[in-house]
């Protein structure tokens, strides 16, 4: 039965990494929006089966969290911006596919490399997915660096959010559940200023391009 | 017990009773009301810690010792201070037409939000909570900085929110690191992140997981302090928001992702029982000393100019830390209160001085002597005393960083005078010009509060000349637990 468990871990953690992947070459906004939900979904079936496994209660309540959240309100929220603002056409990356798939191949050894000692610490069954999750968390991080537009970005760090989620749950069964829900909340309400904050920069701009944000320079 | 219960709940009522009344004329003072009352609280509380010793309180939630009762109490205070500066500059930001009722509503609440945000963080016992009280702070002030909704102030806020959130979200992946490490300690139940049950067990933490968790919590906050090179969000967001944010941002914020620090930094010693904690802080701090001043040299904008002047004296500060030892420990502490104060009384001077003139650029602003001379007399005593003018405490602190380095880091005090020399050349060249000389700025229509600015400077002269003895204790009490 564990052997089990830990095996559909790994294979969630391997296809949240897939997923980091997909969307850092992806170039449509609207199906980056379908996988940012693909991978909370992943998210959420991973926490289930590692709280099953361990009998670990609350870890249900926080996929419950993590699926209202990142699965049903925050993808609504993106598609009903997109909507509004229309900005469904292509994004333009700072760098090409296939230099960036390199970077982030990279990315991941190294992520692996740091997390190996950690990781054969850690007393919980998903412990050996430390490593997915940093490298998610890097490779998240990466896109926001060389996507200049303004919804990518926010999916990028929304992503990343999503791997600190899932290192919360393979490195310690998760954390406490009051600071869960401050976590929650915190993306909630910070998604919410974002998504005001993109209308005004198109009132400002005309353009959701955030190399129109490059204008305060040390002189 | 019921005063941190007072401390929490003023500023949380006083963030929604605003939420409903902040548009009206008479939203400036209910502010001032809210930030008077938590001070009050704030310092019921401090009376009954130094009297009867460390509070815990809420089943262990919220831990009150005497390095956060400090920074309660500074907190609280400047909170008030810059309320009471924020009632005649925001009126004439309203009759200028760049504040609209309802930004107006959006600004007091969120102020107060973020005087909230910022004592739960400072109260707390819980690691994870701080986390999420940082993190509130930031989305508070991002609203405020943007608040005037101008292409550069959007501009700051956004790219204040993607650092920060970015180096924040790091401070999250090490916060869990941390959790994991305790969790082999405790077990699975609570309090494995509640920091007195961690500095019982600091000995007891893996060192191999708190190297890399110190790591990630070091760049979280450290972005959110300000150290080079992740600063690019600060002078940004100190220059475009409304200047009574610029003084909490510089006076306050900094302060508390600095404290965040100090107790990752206690733990982190204690697990490692080498020096790294301090050699990372030591080395930032350095960096981002010498690459602010000469950044100084650079600015055209007076905020942005004083950004870069916080850059400096929280590198100098983090400096401190790194150095460890009980007396760059209090030479930290000192330095954090005194610049604290004397920031904030610069940006409200700051504050009216660009509001007479109009403009933010500095060679556009002169003579500010000749039609409000203690605007202009306040800006000038606030520069000198920010740049370490002897009877001023930035002065005292900054003397005890110096002379401890030479004893003990004797290779890095050259590059600490040489960039304290370099600032001093470039603010005390800018300011001169702006308070002396021909006039090019008009009277304002209200009246500006210089009540806040002259009282900073006073306390920090009080500080250079004269610590009283129940601060020393205190410092000294607090300098000993962070060890080092």
């Amino acid at each position: 039965m564990s052997h089990l468990a830990s095996q559909l871990i790994n294979l969630f953690a391997a296809v949240i990494l897939m997923l980091a992947f997909a969307m850092l070459s992806q170039r449509r906004i609207l199906s980056l929006i379908h996988l940012f939900t693909l991978q909370g979904v992943t998210l959420v079936a991973a926490t289930a089966v590692v709280g099953y496994v361990t009998d670990q209660p609350h870890l249900y309540l926080s996929a419950g969290l993590t699926f209202v959240l990142k699965v049903v309100l925050i993808p609504m929220l993106l598609h009903r911006i997109i909507q509004r603002l229309d900005v469904r056409w292509d994004v333009e990356a700072l760098i090409n596919v296939p230099t960036t798939m390199l970077i982030g191949i990279v990315l991941v050894i190294f992520a692996f490399n740091l997390a190996r000692p950690i990781s054969q610490l850690s007393s919980s069954i998903a412990g050996g997915t430390l490593g997915i999750a940093l490298a998610c968390v890097l490779l998240s991080f990466m896109m926001m660096i060389i996507r200049s537009k303004a919804v990518p970005q926010v999916i990028g760090f929304l992503s990343m959010e999503n791997g600190l989620f899932f290192a919360a749950t393979s490195a310690t069964y998760g954390m406490p559940m009051v600071v869960e829900l401050g976590i929650a909340l915190d993306v909630l309400v910070g998604i919410l200023i974002l998504g005001v904050f993109m209308f005004q920069i198109r009132e400002q701009f005309d353009s959701l391009d955030i190399r129109h944000l490059e204008k305060l320079k040390d002189s | 017990m019921e005063a941190l219960a007072f401390v929490l709940a003023f500023p949380l009522a006083g963030s929604l009773a605003l939420a409903f009344v902040g548009h009206r004329d008479v939203a400036r003072d209910v502010n001032v009301a809210f930030s008077g009352a938590t001070f009050a609280a704030a310092c019921a509380l401090t009376v009954r810690v130094v009297s009867s010793g460390p509070l815990l309180a809420a089943s262990e939630e919220f831990f009150i010792d005497p390095l956060n009762v400090f920074l309660v109490a500074l907190t609280a205070f400047v909170g008030l201070t810059t309320s009471i500066f924020s009632r005649p500059y925001m009126r004439v930001e309203q009759d200028h037409g760049t504040m609209t009722p309802a930004r107006m509503r959006l600004y007091h609440s969120m102020y107060q939000l973020f005087s909230f945000a910022m004592l739960v963080a400072l109260t707390t016992n819980n690691m994870g909570i701080l986390w999420v009280a940082m993190e509130a702070a930031t989305l508070a002030t991002v609203l405020l900085v943007s608040v005037y909704r101008t292409a550069a102030s959007l501009e700051a806020a956004w790219k204040y929110f993607i650092l920060c959130g970015v180096g924040i979200a790091l401070a999250l992946f090490g916060t869990v690191l941390l959790y994991m490490a305790a969790e082999k300690v405790f077990g699975a139940e609570g309090g494995a992140l509640l920091w007195t049950h961690l500095d019982q067990a600091k000995t007891r933490l893996d060192p191999n997981i708190i190297t890399l968790a110190f790591a990630f919590l070091f760049i979280g906050y450290g972005t959110k302090v300000g150290l080079v090179p992740l600063h690019n969000w600060l002078p940004d967001a100190h220059a475009e928001g409304p200047t009574p944010v610029s003084a909490v941002l510089s006076g306050l914020l900094l302060n508390v992702a600095m404290y965040a620090l100090l107790r990752c930094k206690v733990l982190t010693d204690g697990a490692l029982r080498n020096a790294l904690a301090g050699q990372l802080l030591m080395g930032f701090g350095l960096v981002s000393v010498v690459v602010a001043a000469f950044f100084l040299s650079r600015q055209k904008d007076v905020k942005r100019m004083f950004a870069y002047s916080s850059i400096e004296h929280m590198g100098l500060i983090a400096f401190a830390f790194g150095l460890g030892g009980p007396v760059a420990n209090f030479a930290g502490l000192l330095h954090m209160t005194v610049h604290s104060l004397t920031k904030s009384a610069i940006f409200f001077a700051v504050g009216h001085a660009t509001q007479k003139a109009g403009t933010q650029v500095m060679s556009e602003i002169r003579g500010l002597i000749k039609v409000s001379p203690t605007v202009g007399w306040g800006m000038m005593l606030g520069s000198l005393a920010i740049l370490g003018m002897p009877p001023f405490g930035v002065f005292a602190s900054e003397f005890l960083i110096l002379t401890t380095a030479m004893r003990e880091q004797p290779w890095a005090t050259p590059f600490l005078l040489l960039a304290l020399g370099v600032a001093f050349a470039s603010v005390f060249g800018r300011v001169l010009p702006m308070v002396f000389g021909e006039t090019s700025v008009k009277p304002l229509a209200h009246a500006p509060a210089l009540l806040p600015v002259f009282v900073h400077l006073a306390l920090g002269l009080m500080l250079g000349l004269y610590v009283p003895p129940y601060l020393i204790g205190w410092y000294t009490q607090a300098a000993r637990m962070l060890g080092g």
